[in-house]
């Protein structure tokens, strides 16, 4: 019989409207947003590179504000809008940011690139970023270890409508 | 991460009610830090009371001209908002120079004041901290402290403060609004946090069940001479290793009133009335702020590796002093300093 | 022909990358999954002394702990876990094989469970108990005198000590590199599936998939066909998964002992406990005559390695390549220490002893009151003098005239603190960088069909490369399709044979193993079309036969044409498939090399020390560029890890318990978007004759060579300051 110490959590049942469809869960509280996103719902898109808010790559938008679904416990979001990589683009067309990052080879392996393009979108939404270096400045969360930064200034410039 | 209960507070008294019903367990808002640590078993709480849904988002003036901001205000809402862009711009400064975007609009205000130490020891289980198990010894003191306080340390605990905003706050002399089981009160930013002394894990003066309700700004919003700097081992997402935010209210080039605190330096934000009382007066010259740096960098005392920082707060000090009397504060995004 | 090659041409895989469709190792499903979390030791040195797993195991959805004392079979023999980039010296790491700590780190124990998050809940309640029985060491500083000497390839060549010391000019001095760690964006993950019957597919994040299946196979004892490996998208490794990585053999072992299909991902902070670049201390001695040539080069490394592998690199013998002295010797030595096995990281060797050569060739040009592009002018080398070989080609002189001109050099004034933006002392700096050009034996399948779409395929990894790109490059300008026309398959074990993704080899090896198949292709093609009646092409040898535009033509007469598809019909060929070995000519008469000259501005705040890196230009030549933008990248790519090796980036361990401080990416700083500013990528245009076919010779490290040294020049010109201990923090300029 376990004790108190290695008991799991009572499930808890949630709501998530993921890239527009409502899925519902019952969940350990200690799943983390990203966690429930890729084990649970099966969208690997948005991606694990720290666990711990230090790298970015797990970038999604929950009701329409870029995150770190990582350190988000997804008990916490329940009833949320969460937006995904994979739900970035609407009607089968690539999001412009998307084809913007394949212009500009704005990435190399590619994992960073979902949280990179979620956190453009977000960017883009705030709209505090006027020009190359405050688009550096607020993509700082996303770290590339590629070295893609240029490309991806460029990238989001380009979908910016900037030169 | 331990298995620990979740449970969502309807309202600030229902908080209150359990925090006080469960012993160990731990406020959620934003969960940046919190659940950072929960994943490096440092924090072990045995339930989380989420309080991200309660209704302290707002952000009011107040009867004598300053500002209320709710605790669960977003950093970055607070950052962007235009009361706090025009009339406390250091503070919107503070704010952007921290964390990350993401991290910023997760972070509420409240739980930016009950971030803990980014101590690499503090952090790990496998080493001795003070303050993560009382007793078992600073690991810092002789190992690597490069990042560690030169200020109020204690033979217990040279970790120090992670928080922009909270420096920023220092300097306006914020308030701080607290609601607990003996009813609601208020306390001054700069006596919220703690110096480790012998009880390095108490890192603030909130008792057991209590809760942050809001902050509070005074009227006096220093928008026009102002400048928070922060220097750091790359140019932006990393922690200060000394920040500065200085505002002062010139009389053409003479001082009225001035306000310097200093993140990264310490267990707490750093300020000094006595070096600010010596600029009151004054001319906006470096001698002056020289001397401002001295005082305020009075009893600084460096570890093994940290010693730089003496210095390097010493030149930030007059040089952010010095952006602020030139009304050329530091851009976050244009990383060249002013 | 050249529709696609030497051009900007988009990554193929883009879109899957930008839709979050690429799957990587940790992302594959399979029924009934399971999640293994390492429990990892928190001593550098000593045993187990009892390892309690029953809190764990009582936890609901734990299925077992395996550990040393409790697990299956594991091979006994060092052979069996040498990989096939395994050290000589040595005998390798074993995952879970006995209670032996040889590092902080180290894995002791993998609980498996239903889900992730119990695995990791459970891993808190496992309780170890070390016995440290000897004295433990990290610090490579404190055990410099203890260090052995390796044997290196290069022997001396005249009496570079004498001729040292009686250097006219001398210059002499100790760099200081520290650990390095890849922090590749992806976390190290392997998805093992249980396939039945003890049969496996095995999803891992490596840059070789058939490294890792020949090296489970042995340490499994498994037949070939029991084990496959693949790896279709890799997020980041540069060098960390050229050797098969414990999770690999934690979840194999995992799912033969529950016969179940098992994922295993590694944590950031457990990915420190992989291999490293060494800590490096260089010694680096230049003499020269007073008019500025070299007359002895003298250069010792002093790296890290574990006590129980001999990992050595070559640091020291770039100066062979790139500057004419009568005299020269060059020695490596080792301090074995309780860490585990370096391992290589992007230009391993190159990138720490080229930026201590450079550095200290800087200084030789300060002492000697030269340009440093002079000094090295001067000093310029035409052969490679251990060797005494020509190059293949070597267009470095190129190199610096229009990395030069492309920088504005001209208009430095040499005097340390002299240029100046406001409060800002600016800084100009350069060094050259070098590489090899290597080859090796990679074979490719190419399946034609007949409604004119091919199939490439290959055991080859892309590990953010481009390698699906130039692969499908090269197909479409040999067999004469569109791109869209051809789909890559890689890094499938079960795929033609490659070697580990690394030392920029993979382009050209590639790439010839594509153009050989194809050509056999073309070959039968034409041999259809001929045979065809009244064929246009008949009586048109082989060789001047062409694939184009879906066509089968006359080389220079495209009016001389047969349908790809009308020939393949006639022929009654549904398909056409061949498979080919690449395959070079063996040449000894020639050295082979990529090059690079680096400029680097910086500007550092006077009184408060921020540096910032404003500009640098990257002239590279490195023979046929086959993609200007996947090259362009690689090199940018490059020069960004340049610039964190020169300001950022350093494992910090405290040595009083042999543990690494900042096992995350919060605090082991790499650069983020913000620190990059200005990068200029310059192909020197490098025809290459001799090297292969293509003229190619990669270009996956020669981007980093050089960077360090260049900014940590322009750091001393904008200051007058010599660091020599990196990373050149501000805390070093502030001292």
């Amino acid at each position: 019989m376990a004790d108190a110490a290695n008991q799991i959590p009572d499930r808890i049942p949630i709501n998530l409207i993921v890239n527009g469809n409502r899925r519902t869960l019952d969940l350990v509280p200690w799943t983390t947003l990203l966690d429930a996103l890729r084990d649970h719902l099966v969208l690997t898109g948005t991606k694990k590179g720290c666990d711990h808010g230090q790298c970015g790559a797990c970038t999604v938008l929950v009701d329409g504000r870029r995150i770190n679904s990582c350190l988000t416990l997804a008990v916490m979001k329940d009833g949320a809008e969460i937006t995904t990589v994979e739900g970035i683009a609407k009607d089968g067309a690539m999001h412009p940011l998307q084809q913007a990052f394949i212009d500009h080879d704005a990435f190399q392996c590619g994992y960073c690139t979902p949280g990179q393009i979620c956190s453009a979108a977000g960017l883009l939404a705030e709209g505090h970023a006027k020009d190359s270096d405050e688009i550096r400045e607020l993509m700082s969360g996303n770290l590339c270890r590629c070295g893609a930064y240029p490309n991806i200034v460029a990238a989001i410039q380009q979908a910016m409508g900037q030169p | 991460m331990i298995n620990f209960q979740y449970s969502r507070a309807s309202d600030v008294a229902d908080a209150i009610l359990l925090l006080t019903a469960h012993p160990g367990a731990k406020l959620i808002a934003g969960g940046t830090n919190l659940i950072d640590l929960m994943k490096e078993n440092v924090e072990e709480p045995s339930r989380l009371i989420d309080i991200s849904r309660l209704p302290l988002r707002n952000i009011e003036e107040t009867l004598d001209g300053g500002l209320r901001i709710g605790a669960l205000v977003p950093n970055s809402d607070l950052a962007y908002d235009p009361l706090i862009e025009q009339r406390y711009p250091l503070l919107a400064s503070a704010i952007l120079a921290g964390a990350s975007a993401q991290l910023r609009n997760m972070a509420s205000v409240g739980g930016n004041l009950m971030q803990r130490t980014r101590c690499a020891y503090f952090y790990d289980t496998a080493t001795p901290c003070n303050k993560r198990t009382p007793g078992s010894g600073c690991s810092a003191i002789d190992g690597l402290n490069r990042n560690h306080a030169i200020l109020g340390t204690s033979t217990s605990c040279i970790a120090t403060n992670p928080s922009d905003m909270s420096v920023a706050l220092a300097a306006l002399g914020a308030l701080v609004h607290i609601a607990g089981p003996s009813g609601e009160r208020t306390m001054a930013l700069i006596d919220f946090h703690r110096l480790p002394d012998d009880t390095p894990h108490v890192d603030t003066n909130l008792e057991v069940g209590e809760i942050i309700t809001a902050i509070e700004l005074p009227p006096r919003g220093f928008a026009r001479n102002y400048s928070y700097l922060k220097i750091r081992d790359r140019l932006s997402y990393a922690f200060a290793l000394v920040s500065v935010a200085a505002a002062l209210e010139l009389d053409g080039n003479a001082i009225r009133e001035a306000r310097v605190a200093l993140g990264g330096v310490a267990h707490k934000p750093w300020r000094s009335l006595e070096a600010e009382t010596a600029l009151r007066g004054q001319a906006a010259t470096t001698e002056h702020f020289s001397r401002t740096a001295d005082l305020l960098l009075q009893g600084a005392k460096a570890q093994a590796h940290n010693g730089f920082k003496i210095e390097l707060a010493r030149r930030a000090i007059v040089r952010t002093l010095m952006q602020a009397a030139n009304a050329t504060p530091q851009s976050q995004a244009h990383k060249k300093i002013a | 022909m050249n529709a696609y090659v030497g051009t900007p041409t988009s990554r193929v895989d883009g879109r899957a990358k930008v839709t979050g469709a690429a799957k990587y190792a940790g992302e594959f499903a399979a029924d009934g999954l399971l999640h293994g979390f390492v429990v990892v030791a928190t001593i550098p040195r000593g045993r187990i002394a009892r390892l309690d797993a029953s809190e764990a195991l009582k936890v609901k959805g734990v299925l077992d702990v395996l550990t040393h004392a409790h697990r299956p079979p594991l091979a006994d023999k060092d052979e069996a876990w040498k990989d096939e980039v395994a050290p000589e010296e040595g005998s390798p790491f074993r995952p879970l094989y006995d209670d032996s700590i040889k590092f902080n780190g180290q894995p002791i124990a993998l609980v498996v469970a239903e889900d992730w998050e119990t695995a990791k809940f459970a891993a808190t309640l496992v309780h170890v108990e070390y016995r440290e029985e000897q004295a433990f060491a990290t610090d490579l500083e404190a055990g410099r005198s203890k260090a052995i000497e390796v044997k290196q390839p290069l022997k001396p060549r005249g009496d570079a000590a004498k001729a040292l010391a009686g250097a006219a000019v001398r210059h002499e001095a100790d760099y200081v590199l520290p650990t390095e760690h890849h922090n590749p964006m992806e976390l190290y993950a392997s998805t093992v599936v249980w396939d039945g019957n003890g049969r496996l597919t095995v999803y891992d994040k490596t840059q070789g998939v058939q490294n890792v299946q020949k090296f489970l196979c042995s340490v499994f004892d498994k037949k070939v066909n029991d084990i496959r490996v693949l790896s279709p998208y890799v997020g980041g490794a540069f060098g960390s998964g050229l050797r098969p990585q414990y999770q690999v053999v934690l979840a194999t072992l995992a799912a033969l002992a529950l016969k179940r299909s098992v994922r295993v991902v590694l944590t950031r902070q457990q990915m420190y406990g992989l291999g490293h670049r060494p800590a490096t201390i260089e010694r680096v001695g230049l003499g020269a005559k007073p008019e500025g040539t070299l007359n002895a080069v003298v250069h010792e490394a002093t790296a890290v390695t574990s006590r129980y592998e001999d990992f050595a690199r070559n640091d020291t013998g770039w100066a062979e390549q790139l500057y004419k002295s009568a005299n020269s010797r060059y020695s490596h030595k080792l301090v074995r220490l309780d860490v585990s096995t370096p391992c290589d990281m992007r230009a391993p060797g190159a990138a720490s002893g080229v930026c201590a050569l450079e550095c200290a060739m800087d200084e030789l040009a300060v002492a000697l009151k030269l340009d440093p592009i002079e000094l090295r002018l001067k000093c310029y080398s035409d052969r490679d003098q251990s060797e005494d070989l020509p190059y293949t080609s070597k267009q470095l002189r190129e190199c610096y005239a229009r990395g030069a001109e492309a920088f504005g050099w001209s208009s430095r004034n040499p005097t340390p603190r002299a240029m100046r933006d406001g409060k800002e002392l600016v800084g100009w700096g350069m060094a050259t960088g070098v590489w090899e050009a290597l080859q090796m034996p990679v074979a490719v399948r190419i399946v034609l069909t007949a409604n004119g779409h091919a199939e490439v395929s290959c055991a080859a990894s892309d590990i953010g490369t481009g390698t699906y790109t130039i692969v499908a490059q090269v197909a479409a300008d040999t067999l004469g399709l569109p791109i869209e026309n051809i789909s890559v398959k890689l890094a499938d074990s079960t795929l033609p044979q490659a070697p580990v993704e690394g030392g920029s080899w993979m382009a050209a090896s590639s790439a010839h193993a594509v153009l050989g198949a194809a050509e056999d292709i073309r070959q039968d093609l034409a041999r259809l079309a001929r045979a065809m009646p009244s064929s246009p092409l008949a009586g048109v040898g082989a060789a001047d036969v062409i694939l184009v535009d879906g066509t089968i033509a006359k080389n220079g007469d495209k009016t001389r044409a047969i349908s790809i598809a009308d020939a393949m019909r006639h022929g009654k060929l549904e398909r056409i498939e061949k498979q080919k070995l690449n395959h070079f000519a063996e040449d000894k008469s020639h050295a082979r090399n990529t090059h690079s000259a680096v400029f680097a501005e910086v500007k550092v705040d006077e009184q408060l020390g921020v540096i910032r890196v404003t500009r640098i230009v990257s002239a590279v030549a490195a023979g046929r560029i086959l993609n200007t933008k996947t090259g362009r990248s690689q090199i940018m790519g490059g020069v960004v890890w340049g610039i964190g090796m020169a300001l950022h980036e350093e494992t910090m361990i405290d040595h009083r318990f042999g543990r690494i401080m900042n096992a995350n990416i919060a605090e082991y700083h790499i650069p983020v978007n913000a620190d990059i500013r200005d990068i200029d990528v310059i192909f020197v245009e490098e025809r290459d004759d001799h090297i292969n076919r293509l003229g190619v010779k990669g270009l996956g490290e020669i981007g980093i060579v050089g960077v360090p040294a260049a900014i940590a020049n322009a750091v001393y010109h904008a200051t007058g300051k010599r660091i020599r201990r990196f990373p050149i923090t501000l805390d070093k300029l502030l001292a």
